[in-house]
């Protein structure tokens, strides 16, 4: 196989992974949500931005994806020929933004659930409800760094 | 930049100057009222609830009657309504309007009272049709329903709940009552689960058919009327058309008190002032012939306060510090770019006893790190014109709104400065807008090159930025514990745990610039001069040393001291995930120039010319609006969040008590004359 299949393949575990937890933790939140609006519309914007918190791992992961793809030479159309190593090391170089954007995105989502049970409860509190999503988000920004910097280092 | 300094009020006047009293502490709004003084054989309370009630029930009328009208007669809202605000009314015109209060609650009264009619015709209405709906069956038969024949012949009138035809009724009848030959059926209607009968039969025969049929599951009909069902159908129509007609002429009253509206509002408002001041009044103490009132007031408001309280009634007034460890409410007061964050440092907690106000600081570094996080000329732009814009054009809005407007307008001047930095329009709109569609050869882009230089191409270079920057916020935060240590006068305090971390963090630092890790980074080796390269570790060791012995100096025990003083030289490792935590600056500058330069990559896919053209139109719109709306909610998660973990997170606690005064209160109207601080 050459080394241009393994780089696409990372693309795709970086944007499908981290889409895909992303997608979830976006659902959870949303499901929360509804319940909120149900009962009170005027929250309607508080507990939309709390609902919108664990979208940006996907949003990492389509990051890392059109950097690789940018690099790779897919984008301009022009696929570059990696040999089987380079592919692998591209590989590897997404690997932390899909798992990490996976994962990360699925507990946010869960913890912006809950924080949208204070949004509920104690509007004024808004600030700090808005900070326990935001923790857990950390991770999945230092995994963007490494997958950034990764990629960017690996000369093809 | 600072928590206003607030007085204790002592206020000790007539019993007949109460209310004018309260009225103008209302009016002012500076004052927090506390009920500290104890009911006892001279001073009680006064009861007011029932007062209080009557307002309350006047503003439920009010309230209800603005309902009404706005399902009936909607008033015109834009799609800014919310940054509206309240409107602002004359006082000349408050005052008339108070007078004709019986009036406007007279008038909300009748519109609830048309209101009540309209659900009453409509339930009626309901009623009348389900009346119909229960005929329609019968409406083939010709004679009255209660119709029981001749002198000779009876006729039963009833239902099988079941679909059956003439005949087979009839072969029921040969079947189980042979003896009896003249029995006559006429289905009148029929359906799956209802069968509408006539039975005729001599009048001698009655009960033997009436048994046959019961035995049958025949049974009486559901609804029941005298006359004949196609003519009471016809009446109960007419009577719901005239309901119909009702229900039209009195929605047609209550818009005609659509233009009252104004004045529901201002007498819900009128109201709501009344039943808050009857609140405070059912509190207050007070004995045969006066009363007493205790509550903060800023000390900036108290001169003018005490002058309006002299110059029109005979009070006792005594205005005293705040004693030192007395809890106080919490008041704000910045200049005019800092106030506009304090709702941010509100909502993680306002100063409590004896801290600082981070406001002024935070709101520079506030600003400066969301520009760096959304970073795009276009979209800064966009930004601060658009709140400049809602600013101007709105000016009543709410006063947190406007803040929040204010905040965000500064946010994309600095947002503006990031772009031209690092050379991002629209991310790379213009390079892509220039080679699609104007033939500009790939080689001549940028066209407007970055001031500083592209995050996206050296992106550990824009990495260690982060970090400095991170470096720099953070030690501005250690420094304020510093400075507010030595306010209290913590000397000690601030020696070991502000100065000795600077000595201990600075060493580390100088080491780390120095070595290898940091040129491998950075691509060039770091040459700082021979002292200075040195310094590097003596600084390190000489604060690792200071806080292992000083850092649990409370401690007698020296065991327990060293080991306590270790712990604290591990939170180092705390300061390092800190510092790394600022790499998100660099993460979302790179999402908000990335995401955009695929809207545009996407838009230059239909090539150019005029097609192409239309296309990119319309990506570009709705790409951009897309990335604006998410990147700007992640700038301000994030910035929030910089500011309230890392920054706070060094010197800042909160949970101060936020200063809640007696005021006007309203929902819909802003009197003018209200005071401000």
């Amino acid at each position: 196989m050459s080394g241009i299949v393994w780089a696409l393949i990372g693309v795709a575990v970086a944007v499908g992974l981290a889409g895909s937890g992303s997608a979830c933790g976006v659902g959870i939140a949303g499901q929360a949500a509804s319940g909120v609006v149900t009962e009170d519309p005027s929250k309607f914007a508080k507990v939309l931005i709390m609902q919108l918190l664990p979208g940006t791992q996907g949003i990492y992961g389509l990051l890392v994806g059109f950097i690789t793809l940018s690099k790779i030479g897919i984008l301009g159309g022009a696929p570059a020929d990696l040999d089987l190593a380079t592919g692998l090391l591209i590989f590897a170089a997404c690997l932390p933004i899909g798992i990490a954007g996976l994962i990360s995105a699925i507990y946010q989502g869960k913890t912006s659930a809950a924080a949208i049970g204070i949004v509920a409860k104690k509007p004024e509190q808004f600030g700090k409800a808005m900070l326990f999503p935001a923790m857990v988000e950390t991770y999945a920004i230092l995994a963007l760094l490494v997958s950034i910097l990764a990629v960017s280092g690996i000369p093809v | 930049m600072a928590v206003l300094q607030m007085k204790r009020m002592e206020l000790c006047a007539m019993r007949k100057d109460r209310k004018g009293i309260l009225e103008l502490l209302q009016r002012k709004g500076v004052v927090e009222i506390t009920h500290e003084v104890e009911e006892d054989g001279v001073f009680r309370k006064k009861d007011t609830t029932s007062r209080k009630n009557i307002f309350d029930k006047n503003i439920v009328t009010a309230e209800r009657a603005l309902e009404v009208l706005d399902r009936y007669a909607p008033a015109e809202k834009s799609l800014f309504a919310s940054l509206e605000g309240k409107t602002p009314v004359d006082e000349k015109l408050y005052h008339h309007i108070v007078t004709v209060q019986d009036a406007i609650m007279g008038a909300a009264k009748q519109v609830l009272q048309l209101s009540a009619d309209v659900e009453d015709n409509k339930n009626q209405i309901v009623k009348m049709e389900n009346q119909i709906e229960a005929l329609a069956p019968w409406k083939d038969l010709d004679v009255p329903m209660s119709y029981q024949g001749t002198r000779t012949v009876s006729a039963l009138i009833g239902t099988f709940s079941a679909l059956m035809t003439k005949e087979q009724i009839e072969a029921m009848f040969r079947e189980q009552l042979p003896e009896v030959e003249s029995v006559f059926v006429t289905v009148v209607s029929a359906s799956t689960n209802l069968t509408c009968v006539v039975v005729f039969c001599r009048n001698e025969n009655r009960q033997a058919v009436e048994e046959v049929l019961r035995a049958n599951g025949f049974a009486a009909p559901a609804s029941h009327t005298r006359s004949v069902p196609a003519r009471k159908i016809a009446s109960v129509e007419k009577r719901i058309e005239k309901a119909r007609n009702k229900i039209d002429q009195r929605i047609q009253q209550i818009q005609t008190f659509s233009g009252s509206r104004d004045e529901f509002q201002l007498i819900s408002d009128y109201y709501r002032m009344r039943s808050e001041k009857y609140e405070v009044l059912g509190q207050l103490v007070q004995s045969k012939n006066t009363f007493v009132l205790t509550g903060y007031v800023p000390a900036v408001a108290a001169p003018a306060l005490e002058k309006a309280l002299h110059e029109q009634y005979e009070v006792a007034l005594e205005l005293t510090d705040v004693g030192p460890d007395e809890e106080a409410p919490v008041l704000l007061k910045n200049n005019k770019f800092s106030t506009n964050m304090e709702g941010i440092v509100e909502s993680f907690g306002l100063p409590a006893l004896h801290e600082i106000d981070p406001t002024a600081i935070m709101s520079c570094c506030y600003v400066f790190l969301f520009g760096l996080m959304l970073s795009d000329a276009a979209y800064g732009l966009i930004m601060a014109v658009a709140t400049f814009v809602a600013l101007k054009k709105f000016p009543n809005m709410g006063e947190g709104m406007k803040k929040m407007l204010h905040l965000f307008m500064y946010c994309g001047i600095s947002t503006l400065f990031w772009g031209v930095m690092f050379g991002s329009y629209f991310g790379d709109a213009i390079d892509v807008i220039a080679t699609t569609f104007f033939g500009v050869p790939e080689s001549a882009t940028p066209i407007i090159p970055a001031v500083w230089f592209v995050p996206l191409e050296e992106p550990m270079r824009m990495l260690i930025y982060c970090l400095a920057f991170g470096v720099v916020h953070l030690f501005l935060g250690l420094a304020l514990k510093g400075y507010s240590l030595i306010k209290e006068k913590k000397y000690m305090d601030a020696v070991c745990d502000v100065g000795l971390w600077f000595v201990f963090l600075i060493g580390l630092l100088l080491m780390l610039v120095t070595s290898s890790l940091f040129a491998s980074m950075a691509g060039t080796q770091v040459n700082l001069p021979g002292p200075v390269k040195t310094l590097g570790p003596v600084l390190a060791v000489i604060g690792a040393v200071g806080l292992l012995l000083m850092s649990g100096r409370r401690k007698k025990n020296w065991a327990l001291r060293i080991a306590l003083g270790a712990y604290d030289i591990y939170n180092v490792t705390g300061w390092l995930s800190d510092l790394l935590s600022y790499s998100r600056l660099l993460a979302l500058g790179l999402a908000t120039g990335v995401i955009a330069s695929v809207v545009n990559q996407m838009g230059s896919m239909f090539g150019g010319g005029v097609g192409g053209a239309i296309a990119f139109i319309l990506i570009f719109l709705v790409g951009h609006t897309l990335n604006i709306a998410i990147n700007l909610l992640g700038a301000y998660v994030h910035t929030n969040r910089l500011q309230y973990v890392e920054f706070f997170g060094k010197f800042y606690e909160g949970g101060g008590k936020p200063f809640a005064p007696f005021k006007i209160n309203t929902k819909y109207v802003t009197i003018k004359e209200e005071a401000k601080l």
